[in-house]
């Protein structure tokens, strides 16, 4: 399926064209950053109308990727909602959608700075997760234990004259793109994200299919 | 008041002055409604256009706001601040004269609403701003007479527009109120009056004399011109001798970037020190400023410009003028050469420099035009609806507002005086509701609709978002640039994202027309400093690029068909020559096609003499078409008579892509997926308030950018594909960068005849192409084949291609 299976912390992982990755010895899906009602957010605060299908088309996406994977688990890393009250206001046919795939799975909402706290979506909440030798949590933590998994920067790669939203990783993190759509992206290369790897990290860009590059050396 | 008295008649005496005719009939028919002055510049238009203002306000008995005067440059606005300050003074008159600009402070433009100058002087952004506020109606109240300076250069883009609904809402403030219009020589006068005029009253238009025919000539240099770009550089020693026969010289270029190299290297070969100056939009407003100042005060010899020198401002005692590069429009060049000789009576001098040897042709050929005062230019369109959009909101900002009411104000724009009430609702629902096809926004619209049937803002904060959002400039994502230092640093002007995210720390590029190095961003700001030890990077601004006009293209083509090269120097009449020889030369009614192979790659050139903007869009159109061929195109790139294309694959029979009802088929297909439509809904939809300017810059180091507006496109157009922007997108797009109406007349004129020439190699007329800049990918299944190779590459370099 276009995805690129790789070697984290001893664990087989499948990174996935879409920017989720798959998890076979768990059966585990792993998503980050949905920011679910961005637009109805910015219309709220007096800002621009923007076109509302954004959670309609990212719970699509995401729905097509449990569907493909057949994953009995879903793990959402944070960020999921754009703000406390985008996750009450959810309209009913996006609830309906998020019911519908939660139905006969497990499934986990880590919270992010976006989205603290608990919601009332079905799902257990943690702060984050521990589980085999992996830690699963919004924001990166530096000194990093090793086997962390985070979202939170939208790293986004640029080849050639392409930007790509993209994972990255390195011998003790690994990075999620953003997977909602209007979430924009923060270049691979800006301190606040380069300075988290080692020089020998490498970004899988997203797109039709996963392609693996070496992440630039810091200047 | 009709007549002046006599006061102003002594004083002009006193300067030794007499009054030209025009400025004696504007004064006499100052009372008209709405009154077009057109002046070859120099001719003293403004102060034919302020001399009844003056005169009504000498006798001090009126209170606020007299005239208004709006300009489309915040320069000019400050120099006629300065150049009325003169008879002001010496004729005592009790006259209070200011600026308001995007330059002002914000503590003297609050001061302004409360307590307006007699005389204000503002652009059109400004204007739409001070709309926005609801002491408005109490501020323009007493005004008397609107001056639109320029107004010939307004009219061809939307703040022509944007100006246009904010007089019609003015005059609802101030029924009785007199427009004014000074223009610079035009093709079409009348159009400009309609465009004035209050719908549907008449305009009189007032030509002044003309003056003598100017003397314009081609720089003749011993040095060939380059085959390709766009520098001059290879003319600057001849362009200094020129320098030092004359007291002043403005030398213009098309581009910024372009200026600054050529004012780099002339500085470079500019052994006697003489002071020459540089002046461009993308310069910080002090570096503008001083050498403003320094030009006035006669101080420099030379001053190399864009298009923000060339209107109107008075810039003393310039001799001559020198057009670098084609100037692209007839029109255009005459209104330049007018900058030079402000004295009215003697001719203006010009030299006009061909940066490479295709320009030649075109320079001339303008040459030609100019002599035979055939201008060229374009009929204005209707009013866009996407600045309709943004004074909806403007209206709604000022207070709560009635659409029946609004409606009829702004039908009284001559452009939207088509404007049917439907149209006029949809915008309205747009800004209100959104209008999406799913109604999402019910509680939190950003107008609603009150139990009297008045539309007011539901959230009075919102103001200040329109606010920011006010005007109708495409926002290029540029940055500021600095020098680095603890104090923050000297701001030096402006550079493209783009560019910017290009430079690695040590690189080097030009400002100001300086060398500096890049040293990091910081804040969203590049900071630069002086160790300049690499040969530069040129910074890439956006500028505008013209195409060139349909007149132009059709004198070079039949040029070509009468083989009369008689007026061309040797080496280009040699140049086409070896062309026809080779291959052949185009035709006017004949599309001619070369293939060829070049650097591994099979290349097709195209010659449709539509001008850039239609060459591009020709060029996006064709290569969808062989990439759905499996012709693997990688690129193309684009000029102003041709398109080159290049692929993996050779194109054996290119007859089928150009025919004429496949194209226009696959062009509305293809029109809803390209890069250009995305360019335009950004820009439309910032104009009609459903995306903010600011986002592309409102973001800090460390966070997540925003996203694009290229995805808010393909979610529209996915789920919502009947959308009132993308309809507004699309009409714009056809006009702008489009243009496929220029690739309508290429098609008509060649009706399907199709010359396909097949070489061994590069034509003479196709080698320029190869080194033209701005080359365009083509992503598709043969670039997907290169990046997967080049990643391949990048991780066996690295070693990783074992995991």
């Amino acid at each position: 399926m276009n995805g690129q299976s790789i070697l984290f912390s001893g664990e087989a992982l499948e990174l996935l064209p879409s920017g989720a990755f798959y998890w076979p010895s768990n059966d585990l899906l792993v998503v980050s950053d949905l920011h679910l009602g961005k637009s109805e957010r910015v219309a709220r605060l007096g800002g621009a109308l923007l076109p509302p299908y954004e959670t309609t088309d990212t719970l699509t996406r995401l729905a097509a990727d449990i569907d493909r994977s057949g994953a009995r688990n879903v793990l959402c890393l944070g960020d999921s909602f754009d703000d406390a009250a985008a996750a009450v206001s959810l309209e009913a046919s996006h609830r309906a959608t998020i019911a519908t795939l939660q139905a006969g799975r497990k499934w986990i909402w880590i919270e992010g700075n976006h989205d603290p706290g608990v919601h009332d979506l079905g799902g257990s909440y943690l702060a984050e997760l521990r589980y085999a030798s992996l830690v699963f949590r919004h924001i990166a933590r530096t000194p990093c234990e090793g086997g962390e998994i985070s979202g939170h920067y939208h790293p986004k790669a640029r080849v050639r004259s392409a930007s790509r939203p993209c994972f990255l990783v390195d011998s003790k993190r690994l990075m999620l793109p953003a997977y909602g759509c209007y979430t924009g992206g923060l270049n691979w290369t800006s301190p606040a994200i380069r300075g988290l790897f080692s020089d020998q990290a490498t970004a899988y860009l997203t797109g039709q299919r996963v392609l693996a590059v070496p992440l630039p050396v810091a200047a | 008041m009709a007549n002046l008295s006599a006061t102003f008649l002594d004083w002009f005496a006193s300067r030794g002055w007499t009054l030209h005719p025009h400025q004696a009939a504007m004064a006499a028919r100052a009372d008209e409604a709405a009154l077009l002055l057109v002046a070859p510049t120099g001719g003293g238009k403004t102060l034919a256009g302020f001399l009844p203002t003056l005169a009504e306000l000498a006798d001090g008995a009126h209170d606020g706001l007299h005239t208004l005067y709006v300009s489309p440059l915040k320069a000019l606005a400050a120099d006629i601040k300065r150049n009325l300050g003169t008879p002001v003074e010496e004729m005592a008159l009790p006259v209070r004269v200011e600026d308001r600009t995007g330059d002002t402070s914000a503590t003297r433009k609050k001061r302004q609403r409360a307590d307006p100058p007699h005389i204000l002087l503002t652009t059109p952004e400004s204007l739409a701003l001070l709309l926005t506020y609801e002491d408005a109606p109490r501020m323009f109240s007493s005004l008397s007479r609107v001056i639109v300076d320029e107004i010939h250069a307004l009219a061809e883009s939307k703040r022509g527009d944007q100006l246009m609904l904010c007089l019609a809402e003015l005059q609802s403030m101030a029924p009785g109120i007199r427009r004014v219009g000074l223009s610079a020589t035009v093709e079409d006068p009348a159009a400009i009056a309609h465009f004035l005029a209050r719908h549907p009253d008449t305009c009189s238009i007032l030509n002044a004399d003309p003056g003598p025919a100017p003397q314009i000539d081609m720089l003749r240099t011993a040095e060939l011109p380059p085959w390709s770009g766009g520098g001059g550089k290879y003319a600057i020693p001849r362009v200094l001798e020129e320098i030092k026969k004359h007291t002043t010289t403005l030398i213009f270029h098309n581009t910024r970037a372009q200026a600054e190299i050529f004012f780099h290297n002339l500085w470079l070969a500019n052994e006697e020190a003489l002071p020459i100056g540089i002046h461009h939009g993308s310069l910080s407003r002090e570096q503008r400023e001083r050498v403003e100042a320094a030009m006035v005060r006669g101080d420099l010899r030379a001053i190399v410009a864009t298009g923000s020198l060339d209107l109107g401002i008075d810039w003393g005692d310039v001799d001559l003028v020198i057009q670098i590069g084609a100037p692209k429009n007839v029109k255009r060049l005459v209104q330049r050469i007018g900058r030079a000789n402000h004295t009215y009576n003697a001719p203006s001098k010009a030299l006009v420099v061909p940066a490479n040897r295709f320009e030649v042709v075109e320079c001339v050929a303008a040459l030609e035009a100019v002599r035979e005062a055939d201008l060229d230019g374009d009929p204005r369109g209707p009013g866009p609806r996407d600045v309709l959009c943004q004074h909806i909101l403007i209206r709604a900002c000022r207070g709560p507002f009635d659409a029946a009411e609004t409606y009829e104000v702004f039908r009284s724009v001559g452009g939207y005086s088509n404007l049917t009430r439907q149209d006029f609702d949809a915008c309205l629902d747009m800004v209100a509701t959104g209008a999406y096809a799913l109604r999402a926004y019910d509680r939190w619209q950003r107008l609603k609709q009150r139990a009297d049937g008045l539309w007011e803002l539901r959230d009075p904060r919102a103001a200040q978002h329109v606010r920011m959002n006010v005007g109708t400039i495409a926002d290029t994502d540029t940055l500021k640039v600095r020098l680095k230092n603890r104090m923050g640093g000297r701001p030096l002007g402006e550079v493209e994202e783009g560019f910017a995210a290009s430079l690695t720390p040590g690189d080097t590029f030009l400002i100001g027309g300086r060398v500096v190095r890049y040293e990091g961003l910081r804040e969203m700001t590049v900071e630069v400093t002086r160790r300049a030890d690499k040969p530069p990077k040129i910074a890439t601004f956006m500028g505008t690029k013209f195409a060139t006009s349909t007149q132009l293209s059709a004198r070079i083509l039949r040029m070509f068909r009468e083989r009369d090269f008689s007026a061309l120097p040797d080496h280009t009449a040699d140049w086409l020559r070896l062309q026809e020889s080779f291959s052949k030369l185009p035709e006017a009614d004949r599309i001619l096609i070369e293939s060829f192979s070049h650097d591994g790659r099979h290349h097709t050139c195209v010659y449709g003499f539509a001008g850039r903007n239609a060459m591009q869009t020709l060029g996006l159109l064709v290569t969808e078409r062989m990439e759905k061929a499996g012709l693997e195109p990688l690129g193309f790139v684009s000029t102003d008579y041709a398109v080159l294309i290049w692929g993996l694959n050779q194109v054996p029979d290119p007859s089928p892509l150009f025919d004429g009802d496949n194209l226009r088929v696959a062009f509305e297909t293809w029109l809803k997926g390209n890069a250009v439509m995305k360019r335009t809904f950004r820009a439309s939809a910032t104009i009609a308030g459903l995306l903010e300017r600011n986002w592309g810059h409102k973001r800090r180091s460390g966070r997540q950018a925003s996203f694009s507006s290229d995805i808010l496109y393909e979610t529209l157009l996915k789920y919502d594909p009947d959308h009132l922007l993308l309809d507004i997108t699309r009409d714009e797009a056809l006009k702008g960068l489009v243009d496929f109406g220029r690739i309508e007349e290429m098609l008509t004129r060649t009706a399907g005849r199709i010359d396909h020439v097949i070489l061994d190699r590069v034509t003479p007329l196709a080698a320029p192409l190869l080194l033209e800049v701005g080359k365009v990918p083509v992503i598709g299944a043969g670039r997907e084949r290169l990046l997967e190779e080049e990643t391949e590459r990048l991780m066996s370099a690295a070693g990783l291609d074992q995991f």
